[in-house]
């Protein structure tokens, strides 16, 4: 063991013990009247409010996201932004030697090869099962307000969609589908869709990412549906954006940056 | 000293499992040599964080935190205990919504029957970020193995000091 290696774990057994000291403090386990669920006394926690009053608010059975996309939906903006600036870094780090932007000549490969059997019987499931993985993510993202799922998690079963393309394939198939100059305008038609319902609110003279004030333009039954309906808009937002650099994250890191042959 | 640790450890176990993991992925990220050692050390800190957050937001017997359109009789019934139905009815705009929803009209949700809904909110974009930042700290690897043709920090060490001696 090296010297670096006995002060690591000097450092780190004196962090743990003190740590563990502290978690004695700590409300137990499923206490639904700890701290950070019920709030201390004379103070009730936020999280109670968003339990008893988001639905009247925003007409949105899951609350998680009438958390994540109204209450919290400033955060989320700039969460979808911090997701469109790691794929913008990955693609300034690597592209900038990839060499993109030529012309790829490599053709690409049939899902069935003959005479490779193993790439049949990977080829045939992956082909069955894409249509069904995209159509569960649109229905995962369509379908955030009333069941678990939303804008990231859509976005992601999407993006793990054209990786199996990728993977069963090669990366060629999946940029066919999904080019490289389509996932960057992908990205940032997310980001602004994102925005433009902060910006529409503005213009209509109210706060950014006040959806409630976007009832004459989505022509909703009152204010909590407009909540509703622009809710699902962002959350679409997001999903582009996660869907693209999650794909670009893939197709950048498997070819180093070339975009070419991948795994 | 055995006392502490079972009353410690009885009730706070998700927090030990916590301190635990985060303290290996600390000591992968300051000891280990490798650098793809280091960042899979950084992720299991990441999970860490995430165990600690959701763990907090667990009520003992408490469901998810989606209202359930669909008429879900434990809910309906605890909103019927919880929400006094005089009072309830004019109280919300809800009443006059057409649909037979359970939760339509009743007062408001018993907080105790649902899991505190803000740490998944926090987590939820937490983990899609951290894959995003991870796959930053992935390709700047690559780029690394590239120009060193190593991913062993002292190897990268003893390189770049190589280097600036030549120049």
């Amino acid at each position: 063991m090296r010297l670096s290696q006995i002060f690591a774990t000097i450092a780190v057994v004196i962090t743990g013990c003190i740590l563990l000291y502290g978690v004695s403090d700590f409300p137990g386990f499923g206490d639904p009247h700890s701290p950070a669920n019920a709030g201390v006394p004379g103070s009730e926690s936020v999280s109670q409010y968003f339990i008893t009053e988001s639905y009247g608010d925003t007409k949105v059975p899951n609350l998680v996201t009438s958390v994540l996309a109204d209450y919290r939906g400033y955060d989320t903006m700039f969460e979808t932004v911090v997701i469109f600036a790691a794929g913008m870094a990955i693609f300034a780090i690597l592209g900038a030697v990839g060499g993109g932007g030529q012309p790829r000549e490599q053709s690409e490969e049939p899902f069935f090869v003959n005479g490779d059997h193993s790439r049949i019987i990977v080829g045939t499931t992956c082909r069955l099962l894409v249509p069904v993985i995209q159509l569960f993510a649109l229905y995962v993202i369509g379908h955030g307000h009333y069941s678990p799922g939303g804008g990231f998690q859509g976005g992601v079963i999407l993006a793990a969609s054209f990786i199996i393309i990728a993977l069963s394939s090669n990366l060629n198939a999946a940029l066919r589908r999904l080019s490289e100059a389509n996932y960057l305008r992908i990205a940032c038609i997310g980001i602004l869709i994102y925005a433009g319902f902060g910006v529409l609110c503005q213009v209509l003279e109210g706060n950014f990412l006040d959806y409630g004030l976007l009832q004459p333009v989505l022509l909703t039954d009152g204010p909590e549906m407009a909540r509703s309906h622009s809710m699902l808009g962002v959350e679409i937002g997001v999903a582009f954006t996660v869907t693209a650099i999650m794909f670009a994250i893939y197709a950048n890191l498997s070819s180093r940056g070339t975009l070419r042959d991948g795994l | 000293m055995a006392e502490f640790f079972q009353q410690s450890f009885h009730a706070h176990f998700n927090f030990w499992i916590y301190v635990i993991l985060m303290m290996i992925g600390l000591w992968a990220l300051i000891a280990k040599n490798n650098l793809i050692k280091k960042l899979i050390g950084m992720s299991i800190f990441q999970t860490a964080i995430i165990l600690f957050y959701v763990s907090l937001g667990v009520k003992a017997g408490a469901t998810i935190p989606i209202l359930d359109p669909y008429g879900n009789k434990e809910q309906a019934a605890a909103y019927a205990e919880e929400s006094d139905p005089a009072k309830g009815k004019n109280e919300k705009k809800g009443t006059e919504e057409k649909g037979d929803s359970s939760y339509v009209g009743k007062k408001s949700p018993n907080p105790d029957i649902m899991a505190n809904p803000l740490p998944h909110v926090l987590m939820l974009t937490a983990i899609v970020v951290g894959v995003a930042t991870l796959g930053v700290a992935l390709s700047i690897a690559q780029m690394i193995f590239k120009e060193f043709g190593s991913l062993e920090e002292d190897e990268i060490l003893e390189i770049v000091k190589g280097g600036n001696v030549d120049d």
